[in-house]
């Protein structure tokens, strides 16, 4: 049929060379649409257009306002009108009148009036309020066509607050006996939810009907509601999986009307949407995903012609099988059709087998390896979208062996572009490739000199500060991070000495930075003091130089001013700059100029010592308070921030419609809490919540950020309760050792030979050979080793402090678990496979392989032992990683003796996930036969005390009971109060919740083990253990305004000093608040300037607050509690928790 | 579907139709770069673009391309397939369509749009039912007569 069209229309060369033939002329001459369309294509410059639409705009809106116009004319008007808002220009004044049409037309009219309200107005138009009673008369309506029209205007826009005005008729309409209106009304439905999800939740049960109706158009529709329900929730509709795969089942055997079919394909658009749904719903879900294995097979298998219509369903279908819980031979299945696409001629299908890849090798590298020459020829297509998806492909299987290759690529590929948005995105990507993956020093700074050029001041603004942040931070090894500061500083000097103003603002302020902070470094600093000064200041004279690089390149001179030389040329710049009209160039030329001229100053500020020193600002600016109580006691208005001020200029001017929703942002109530906080204290700490500091501070903190320093702390707690800690954290804590990396050129020597007899292309030429193996080194041929996963186990050369590791661990174990299903071995992170591959790594090394890509060494917590002949496997710490993952933070790690783990293997699944302490015995009682450990796993909402009864003896125990008894705490049996039998050398596990009933610092449980080794003959012996507040206390999630509230409404409240912790580079503030939040479970709520706030809550009890400021050397800590125990017993922690530190 | 245009070899906008909400400077500014972007690539390209945060679906019919805004997890093929089924509507419709019935007729092809996808999600995937549900609302329309009346006349213009 499109052959037709394309005939058809392939005829008219030009829309001038009219043919009136088919239905080219189904117009009027006379009509005034007609003669507008036709006069329009005659014109050949905008201008005159131009000149011709606002003729006709003038004409309607003389025709609207007259009178006399019948709604007839108006609909021919409206037309046109339609006609110029296409062609871009505003038709405004017919919006109105549209909206009478809809409302007063005939039948046709309406039609047209409601088309033109769809075209002109927005979701958000407050015209569209006049429509709501047009649309309700309408809904009512005997006649079906204008209950359509309406429906159809419904779905498209309506205004949200208006939606209960409609909502019951619409929902009677789901029972109409026409199916027609029956779809619309389901497809109204989906719209409301979409835009007010919480207005449609009592018609959840009609939803269902509507899937069960016997229309299939209506229940296609129906699945438009579900699939978004789905994707937010899949846990509530699990139920219907049988019902989805059934439907599918139907459809994908032909089970609907031939209606439905397209191009002899059964209801594609309803197969798609079923195996969307069905991947929502089976994804990390075996039991569902075990019910859809079937059906996807079939889908999979039915579709096999050779059309699009078909690729369509595959490509839908390969998604969800690999979104699903795996099963080996689906997999297998769909990588073999993957194969197809990434083979087919066809481009578009080509794309998509490259997109298909992208998402699959993150579970299985090794399927990129028997495509390697075709993905080298996308490498080369001459289509940039096809280019494009490649790389990505590529970003996807960077490793730190084939990282230098794949990154030219890119850079290759940025140098080309000219597209905004992926160059940003791609910028970003090869900025984290080098950080990653870096083979050496100079390659990563020459690597970031690119990615900055290219990526130009567009780029995320978190590339230059990670890449300053890393520079300053350094690593492992402070010779290391000498040599890199210093090729940073040469590749800069070099650079500067060449042509400057093609480089993006963005990188000049990045060597002004890092050439003020490290020139020094320079061997030649000494003999030639004034080089980097001179370049500097060449480049500050230039006229491409914006007004913020010239205040970074300033700031940079001020570091740099200390031999004579450079004092001199320090004062002259000083003077150039010192009548500038940028005020903050201006401030800084001062500076500049007070220290040339002040030796003693300089000696202070720029001594080499200090350069390593962490400067404390005052950010609060706490030494104007007397400035500033003076001037309010002069009747001064107090200071208000500027997002303040505008906020109640915005209150003045607007109504509030929200009167008792939380209007307030926190920053606003802040300033008021603070302001209530202090004053019991002093009147003069007003200026508290000025956070600002002057521009002059920036320059000493580093790469000039004024906010909150939370990057080293460690996530211990999350939105979910305690964090559990990955393995991931071990590996970034453990120092490495400082093996040299291979050169990427000279390690794929041996896989080449594996890669290469894997791509059986149609002898490929040998350049694209020799890229296919640097490009895939690496890439699945140690797979099989690395049991860990690949991504994360690779060696990292830059680390920084972990951030959102939660997510990117989440990902390694997902590919771990992949790995294990790829290679036949059993699923999950067992002991022993941990332990072979660990071994197995460990004989490799021995045997004088360097360790390549997916070390597992890294895993181990600690320095490797060293490894001398033979004496290997006895020196494999066993259990590492169980007790690197489970370890409480309250605790140190403690090695898990081997005898631990089968105890530990015996905790609840449900509880293996939580936070713990490490186990505890607890009676050495007379029967050696017996022992009980226990340990505490901390739920968000209970402590829940695990005792795990291991009966050592080989007879059996039977009648096992545990009973506690204690004043303070009440404890519940959550399961496992009495166990009829335990077998020999076996163990019940026995869970307790905990709860403190009065706060007390530590507290005695006492507990009784009863139980029968002979039948009959009852034994009993006493144990007890202590429980300290710490275990009971949780954080205590609550705003700055809620704080505010609670701290007034709180009677009891205990004041105290208590030490300060200095920590690295973090704030003495911050650091101890950190390592209470840590050691206590605390939840820091704020940190403003010296002071700060923090909560926490008694388990299932009251909570205690606690405001914390710093005075002098010592933290004064002021914490209320509506119980008077609790901050008493509170405070003892804290004290301990901080002497402990 | 974000939203479909229409436009011609010569980046003349046939037709519009946005089902995300965007203030008028937004929808102008994407068309805008849109048009180019698609004008500028050869016939045997692919036919997905990565543009912006969006993905677009385009195909060419004679002089007229069809473009179409998806969704990140949309699948690219099966919208490539509503643009042709939109095309065979309008092929069924018209009767061997061509750009001229659209310029002419672009509220038709509208009406038969709305009927074809809703929000932004497709409605009625059965050709019947579509043209059933058009051919109903245009049974009132005095429309046969009056449009052989009119192809007369423009034939008369046209000579």
């Amino acid at each position: 049929m499109s052959d037709v069209v394309e005939k058809t229309l392939s005829a008219l060369p030009s829309l001038l060379s009219l043919d009136s033939n088919a239905g080219a002329g189904k117009l009027s001459s006379t009509s005034k649409l007609g003669n507008l369309i036709r006069g329009i294509t005659e014109l050949t410059s905008k201008h005159d257009e131009e000149k011709l639409i606002k003729k006709e705009l003038a004409a309607i809106k003389e025709q609207v306002a007259s009178p006399n116009t019948t709604m007839r004319q108006m609909k021919e008007i409206m037309v046109r009108a339609i006609y110029c808002e296409m062609l871009g220009y505003q038709a405004s004044v017919s919006y109105i009148h549209a909206i009478k049409l809809a409302q007063q037309g005939s039948v046709l009219e309406k039609r047209l009036g409601y088309l033109a309200v769809s075209l002109f107005l927005n979701e958000s138009d407050e015209f569209l309020l006049l429509l709501v009673n047009t649309v309700l008369k309408d809904l009512q309506s005997t006649n079906l066509n204008e209950v359509c029209m309406a429906l159809t205007a419904v779905s498209q826009m309506f205004p949200k607050d208006m939606i209960p005005a409609i909502l019951p008729i619409v929902e009677e309409k789901l029972t109409h006996p026409k199916e027609v209106i029956r779809r619309k009304a389901v497809l109204a439905l989906y719209k409301f939810y979409l835009i007010a999800p919480n207005q449609v939740q009592h018609i959840h049960s009609k939803f269902r009907k509507a899937l069960c109706d016997k229309d299939p158009g209506v229940m296609t529709a129906s699945l438009h509601i579900y699939l978004q329900l789905v994707k937010e929730s899949p846990e509530s509709y699990k139920d219907l999986t049988v019902s989805f795969v059934t439907i599918l089942r139907q459809v994908v055997g032909g089970k609907l009307p031939m209606d439905f079919n397209y191009h002899s394909v059964p209801a594609p658009w309803l197969q798609i949407q079923l195996l969307r749904i069905l991947a929502y719903l089976g994804k990390e879900d075996q039991g569902t995903s075990e019910m859809m294995y079937d059906v996807l097979e079939e889908s999979l298998r039915r579709a096999e012609m050779n059309h699009n219509i078909t690729y369509a369903i595959l490509y839908e279908c390969v998604k969800s099988i690999y979104t699903v819980y795996p099963k080996a031979e689906l997999l297998e299945k769909a990588a073999k059709c993957i194969g197809n696409f990434v083979l087919s001629p066809k481009i578009n299908l080509k794309y998509l087998g490259l997109k298909a890849l992208t998402y699959v090798v993150a579970q299985d590298p090794n399927l990129a390896l028997p495509h390697q020459m075709t993905i080298i020829e996308c490498l080369d297509h001459s289509d940039i979208i096809i280019k494009r998806a490649t790389l990505e492909l590529l970003f996807r299987i960077t490793n730190a062996q084939n990282v230098t290759v794949i990154v030219e690529k890119m850079l290759e590929f940025l140098r080309q572009s000219s597209n905004d948005y992926s160059t940003v995105d791609l910028v970003g990507k090869v900025a984290e490739l080098a950080e990653k993956y870096s083979p050496d020093n100079g390659w990563f700074v020459q690597t970031m000199n690119s990615v900055f050029s290219l990526g130009g001041d567009r780029m995320q603004p978190d590339i230059p500060n990670n890449f300053l942040r890393l520079l300053a931070e350094g690593f492992d090894s402070v010779e290391e991070d000498r040599q890199l500061r210093l090729f940073a500083v040469d590749s800069y000097v070099l650079l500067l000495q060449g042509e400057t103003a093609s480089l993006p603002q963005c990188f000049l302020q990045v060597i002004s930075w890092v050439l003020g902070e490290y020139a020094h470094l320079r061997p030649d600093q000494a003999s030639d003091p004034g080089k980097v000064m001179r370049l500097l200041t060449r480049l500050l004279d230039q006229r491409h130089a914006s007004a913020q690089t010239r205040r970074w390149i300033l700031s940079a001179l001020t570091k740099l001013c200390s031999s004579p030389v450079s004092i001199a040329l320090a004062r002259d710049v000083g003077e150039r700059y010192f009548g500038s009209l940028d005020t903050v160039l201006r401030q800084r030329a001062h500076e500049l100029m007070i220290l040339s001229q002040d030796a003693g100053l300089r000696g202070r500020v720029l001594s080499a010592e200090g350069r390593l020193e962490h400067v404390e600002v005052d950010s609060s600016l706490s030494f104007l308070d007397g400035h500033v109580s003076e001037a309010l006691a002069a009747g001064a208005a107090p200071y208000k921030p500027p997002h303040q001020r505008q906020e109640e200029l915005a209150h003045e001017k607007a109504l509030s419609l929200e009167p008792y929703g939380l209007s307030l942002p926190v920053s606003l109530s802040t300033c008021s809490i603070t302001d209530r906080l202090t004053d019991r204290q002093s009147p003069t700490r007003l200026s508290i919540s000025s956070s600002v500091s002057g521009n002059s501070t920036e320059l000493s903190l580093k790469g000039g950020s004024t906010t909150l320093k939370l990057d080293g702390v460690k996530r211990v707690w999350g939105k979910e309760g305690y964090l559990v800690q990955q393995p991931k954290e071990v590996v970034e804590e453990t120092p490495l050792p400082p093996t040299e990396l291979p050169s990427p050129l000279g390690s794929f020597q041996s896989p080449v030979s594996q890669t290469q007899t894997a791509s059986p292309g149609p002898e490929p030429d040998q350049e694209r050979q020799q890229l296919a193996s640097s490009l895939f080194v690496g890439v699945g041929t140690h797979h099989s080793v690395c049991l860990m996963g690949r991504t994360e186990a690779a060696p990292q050369r830059f680390r920084r402090k972990p951030k959102g590791t939660g997510s990117s661990s989440g990902t390694s174990e997902h590919s771990s678990n992949s790995s294990h299903s790829s290679s036949g071995t059993a699923a999950g992170n067992t002991l022993d496979s941990t332990t072979a591959a660990t071994g197995q790594q460990i004989s490799q090394h021995a045997l004088g392989h360097p360790p390549v890509n997916g070390n597992p060494i890294v895993e181990t917590p600690g320095p490797l032992p060293p490894v001398r002949d033979g004496g290997v496997a006895a020196e494999i710490p066993t259990g590492h990683t169980d007790s690197g993952t489970l370890a409480d933070p309250n605790e140190d790690p403690v090695p898990v003796r081997p005898r631990d783990l089968p105890l530990i293997s015996h905790l609840p699944a449900e509880l293996s996930g939580l936070a713990r302490s490490k186990l505890t015995t607890l009676c050495p009682g007379p029967d050696p036969g017996l022992a009980l450990s226990s340990c505490r796993v901390y739920k968000e909402d209970a402590l829940v005390l695990v005792v795990f009864v291991s009966n050592n003896s080989d007879s059996t125990l039977h009648r096992v009971a545990l009973r506690f008894t204690s004043k303070q705490l009440e404890v519940s049996c959550v399961s496992g109060d009495l166990v009829e039998e335990v077998k020999g050398h076996s163990v019940a596990t026995c869970q307790y919740a905990v709860v403190m009933m009065r706060a007390s610092v530590d507290v005695e449980l006492a507990g009784l083990v009863s139980y029968q080794r002979v039948p009959g003959q009852p034994r009993a012996t006493p144990f007890s253990l202590r429980l300290s507040l710490k275990h009971f206390i949780r954080p205590l999630t609550v705003s700055t305004g809620e704080y505010g509230k609670m701290w007034l409404s709180f009677s009891h409240d205990v004041k105290q000093n208590l030490r300060l912790i200095t920590a690295g580079d973090q704030s003495p503030l911050t650091a101890t608040l950190d390592t209470l939040r840590d050691r206590l479970h605390l939840h820091v709520v704020d940190i403003i300037g010296s002071e700060g706030i923090v909560a926490c809550r008694l388990l299932r009890g009251q909570p205690c607050l606690l405001h914390c400021r710093v005075h002098a050397d010592s933290l004064a800590v002021w914490l209320r509690s509506p119980i008077p125990e609790f901050p008493d017993s509170l405070l003892y922690h804290c004290q301990k928790a901080l002497a402990e530190a | 579907m974000q939203f479909m245009l229409l436009f011609s070899r010569q980046g003349k906008l046939r037709l519009q139709k946005w089902y995300v909400p965007l203030s008028d400077k937004e929808r102008k500014k994407i068309s805008r770069d849109l048009v180019q972007t698609i004008l500028a690539r050869k016939p045997k390209m692919c036919s997905f673009l990565e543009w912006r945060d969006l993905k677009i679906v385009y195909k060419r019919y004679a002089s007229l391309y069809f473009c179409c805004a998806v969704e990140d997890q949309d699948n690219e093929l099966i919208t490539l397939e509503i643009i042709h089924r939109y095309v065979e509507l309008l092929d069924k419709y018209f009767g061997s369509v061509c750009e001229l019935d659209i310029i002419f007729n672009f509220e038709k092809a509208y009406f038969i749009l709305d009927e074809f996808l809703l929000g932004g999600e497709a409605q009625e995937t059965s050709k019947k039912n579509v043209l059933k549900a058009i051919e109903q609302a245009d049974l009132l329309q005095e429309v046969r007569h009056h449009l052989l009346h009119s192809n007369c006349a423009f034939l008369s213009f046209c000579a």
